[in-house]
């Protein structure tokens, strides 16, 4: 009666629906009857929800509608998302008199930024495009992504144009002789996109100013507590002794460790942020420490032993480490400059500069590959005492000398350190118990006449150098740390101080006990009844009646 | 990720300056498909590439109907040729745990225990093995690590099935943005561990289709995941840093989601000293 098909045995409702044997066959004796049924039941489907305000009928009405003009494969199988979907488009059609506000996405805010990269600067005449078009520092940093590409090394396309506008508006700001794309280093809340630089000679700005005056200050300081100290000297408690190591000043801007300057900024688009020059002493202590990023530049690094700066100064510190172990070249690019003399410089340092070598002849990618004597740092590495460049901290200029002819002399130091001269090769690198320092391979093994020769550091894992032909590039992409296969074990305390120096006046010893006591007290009376005997026998000649007095 | 949208996937992917090579681009097209026909997976991942000191292992996995099962993982020196991995065992699992340093590049290479306690010496000599492990074994034992410690997917991805197999959600549409910031919004892609101790009440909030995962928010330690908004905020990255390596990339509002791992193969152990 109902017109369902055969019900086959595993179907509920086998055995059922047998014609003539449907559950309201009694109750429908006639067909006005069923008419009369089919309206109840249409009414009920009519009835409304006391919650949400729909009926069953209209609901159904909607689905089987949107599933007829949608027609998905196995429309059953989703029913129940189809009907939670068609009930929320109901209920969104109600208009309020609230309209939403259209939200303002903070992913809008972004793509402004991104958008003000691709404009020209307004005023741009003839004479700005030509010079642009020649000499420019910029660097043509979607060939270097392109080199890099070839190993799989590199950012998206898109940041990578948006990294190249980013550098283009850098060096319209900054007075940059040289810039490059040194690198991503990536961090917890936000990255680093860094680029470095040299300044034209003489455009740098003058920070030294602000050192010098605290250093005078300070100086200032120390006369007046000279003179509280005449004043009180007697009441004083006794001044320690402790001298701290003396502070090993940074090397100059645009040598050594400082040779270059960094700017980062978070994302192109966000302002370039000036690194400050880094410390010998926060390199010694970047090397102790193993800590993440947070991407925010005033982050305070919480560590031991403790960092002395923030995160400004650990990421610089943490460049430094990796330029000075990473940047290598082609042997023959650099060359050493012409001597004008001696090498009898102070340290026996040997040669800091060196300069494009015009008549280099680029090496055939399989050998690039196979040693790796044919590549030379021409970054300087850096000195266990934090400098590439080893200063003697005890050279006292002539006016701390008259100081100190009071105090005392303090310990010489140890013999000055020298480290690998520069554009050493890198078969010298030492590595990793036996892991070699550097990883060297051709980027394609199917097409080598135009294979790249690529370098993974094994030391720094993230710096990568290529070579092709006359062109060469490093670069880094990590979270900014060296490799060690050893746990990170954290530097200990130092031990505990000792409160004073033990000597015999210091040393506890035993209390003496009563009978010492009293066998001292015995013997100096009689030492002291002997005296007096003596002088009595002496006194007799001379005068009885003091005799008499005493007794 | 999905082999078919491994082109737009990898430049998603690409922030942390990982990514592949035109030339392995292209290879991967083609022989993940011929992986897909010759063993009958549905689906295919590119899992990653481990990068050994000689070499690397480029790794993907095969799903059968039910994704929740254990995924077969085949390995790659080349992209072109693809070599089936064995399961992994507990017991490769703990095996590789005692090694350190990086992965060789040859999976033939055999490390020797340098350093292992008394016990399991005696243990080991009892049964008469030699201490060497295959770096084949230590590749699948650091793969399963990975995929159990980090593997992800977004909520409301997959659907448990009344039947208990798990299969892809065809209605997802993608986190919200400031759904896709928050940590319990992902779920760990492995059998979960501590659904069963949430409280009842918590329980009662659950969708049992959907939420039949361990989300990211209880992890340990807390705050070893980055969660980053690139491209000027687009797609949501979630990196993880006890595995580092391991990118995991979603856009909001889309389908598009996955992770990929471009690394060592070595675990972060400092990574409580570094937070």
């Amino acid at each position: 009666e109902r017109g369902h098909g055969p019900y086959q045995p595993h179907e509920p409702g086998y055995g059922l629906y047998q014609p003539g044997y449907s559950p309201y066959d009694d109750q429908i004796p006639d067909p006005k009857s069923r008419m009369l049924a089919i309206q109840n039941a249409k009414a009920y489907l009519l009835k409304s929800s006391t919650t949400s305000g729909l009926n069953l009928y209209d609901h159904l009405a909607n689905m089987l509608t949107k599933i007829l003009d949608e027609q998905p494969t196995n429309a059953v199988d989703i029913i129940e998302n189809i009907s939670k979907d068609v009930k929320w488009a109901q209920l969104r059609k109600k208009m309020d008199t609230l309209r939403d506000e259209h939200e303002i996405l903070p992913t809008f805010e972004a793509a402004e930024k991104r958008k003000a990269l691709f404009l020209k600067a307004n005023g741009e005449g003839d004479e700005e495009l030509e010079e642009e078009i020649g000499e420019t520092p910029l660097p043509n940093v979607m060939e270097t992504a392109f080199y890099f590409e070839q190993a799989g090394i590199g950012l998206s396309k898109d940041e990578s144009y948006h990294i190249f506008l980013a550098l283009k508006k850098l060096i319209s700001v900054q007075p940059i002789q040289t810039c490059r794309f040194w690198g991503k280093i990536l961090g917890l809340e936000m990255n680093y996109i860094i680029a470095e630089v040299q300044y034209h000679e003489g455009e740098e700005e003058e920070e030294t100013e602000e050192e010098e005056v605290i250093e005078e200050g300070g100086k200032g300081m120390g006369e007046v507590e000279d003179e509280d100290e005449n004043k009180e000297k007697e009441y004083e408690p006794p001044k320690s002794t402790y001298k701290p190591p003396p502070i090993i000043p940074k090397e100059e801007n645009g040598t050594g460790a400082n040779k270059y300057v960094y700017f980062v900024c978070n994302e192109p688009g966000k302002p370039w942020v000036k690194l400050p020059p880094v410390t010998p002493a926060q390199i010694v202590c970047a090397r102790k420490i193993k800590k993440f990023f947070t991407g925010r530049l005033d982050a305070p690094v919480v560590s031991f032993p403790p960092f002395p700066g923030n995160e400004a100064n650990y990421l610089r510190a943490q460049i430094a480490r990796i330029s000075a172990g990473t940047q290598i070249s082609p042997i023959g690019f650099y060359q050493f400059a012409e001597e004008e003399g001696d090498e009898e410089e102070e340290g026996g340092g040997g040669r800091d500069t060196y300069e494009e070598n015009p008549d280099f002849q680029p090496l055939s990618v399989a050998e690039m590959v196979d040693s790796l004597a044919t590549w030379v740092h021409h970054g300087q590495s850096i000195l266990k005492q934090g400098r590439c460049v080893w200063l003697n901290p005890f050279q006292k200029s002539e006016e701390e000398e008259e100081e100190d002819e009071e105090e005392e002399k303090a310990e010489e130091p140890d013999e000055a350190e020298i480290g690998p001269p520069l554009l050493t090769p890198l078969s010298e690198d030492e590595g990793i118990q036996n892991i070699p320092a550097w990883t060297a391979q051709p980027s394609s093994n199917l097409i080598p006449q135009y294979a790249v020769a690529i370098l993974q550091s094994n030391r720094w894992p993230g710096a990568y150098a290529f070579a092709s032909g006359k062109k060469f590039d490093n670069i880094y992409f990590g979270w900014g740390h060296k490799y060690s296969p050893e746990n990170h074990t954290p530097a200990l305390p130092p031990p505990v101080q000792g409160e004073y120096p033990s000597g015999p006046e210091t040393t506890e010893t035993r209390d003496p006990t009563l009978e010492e006591e009293l066998a001292f007290k015995a013997a100096t009376e009689e030492a002291l009844a002997a005296a007096e005997d003596e002088e009595e026998e002496e006194e007799v000649a001379e005068d009885d009646d003091e005799e008499e007095e005493e007794d | 990720m999905e082999a078919a949208a491994l082109p737009a996937a990898l430049e998603l992917a690409a922030g942390g300056g990982a990514g592949l090579s035109p030339e392995k681009r292209a290879v991967l097209g083609a022989s993940l498909l011929l992986l897909q026909r010759d063993y009958r997976f549905e689906r295919v991942w590119f899992w990653g590439c481990i990068q050994g000191v000689r070499g690397a292992y480029y790794i993907a996995e095969g799903l059968g109907p039910d994704r929740a099962a254990p995924r077969s993982r085949l390995y790659s020196l080349n992209c072109v040729e693809w070599s089936l991995l064995p399961p992994a065992t507990e017991e490769m699992v703990v095996q590789a745990e005692q090694l350190k340093g990086r992965f060789q590049g040859d999976p033939s290479f055999e490390y020797e225990y340098t350093e292992i306690n008394a016990e399991d010496a005696e243990r080991l000599f009892e049964d008469g093995k030699e201490p060497m492990i295959k770096e084949e074994s230590r590749l699948v034992a650091t793969i399963e690590q990975i995929d159990r410690a980090v593997g992800i997917i977004p909520r409301g991805a997959f659907l448990k099935t009344p039947l208990g197999s798990v299969r892809e959600n065809r209605n997802f549409e993608g986190l919200s943005l400031t759904e896709a910031k928050k940590l319990s919004s992902y779920f760990h892609f492995t059998e979960p561990v501590n659904l069963k101790n949430k409280t009842l009440l918590e329980k009662a909030d659950l969708d049992p289709s959907t939420d039949f995962l361990d989300s990211l928010e209880h992890d340990i330690p807390q705050g070893s995941w980055t969660v980053q908004l690139e491209k000027g905020g687009t797609v949501v990255v979630l990196r993880s840093l006890l595995w580092l390596g391991l990118t995991f990339y979603h856009v909001p509002m889309t389908k598009q989601y996955g992770y990929v791992y471009f690394g060592t193969g070595e675990k972060n152990l400092d990574l409580p000293f570094m937070l």
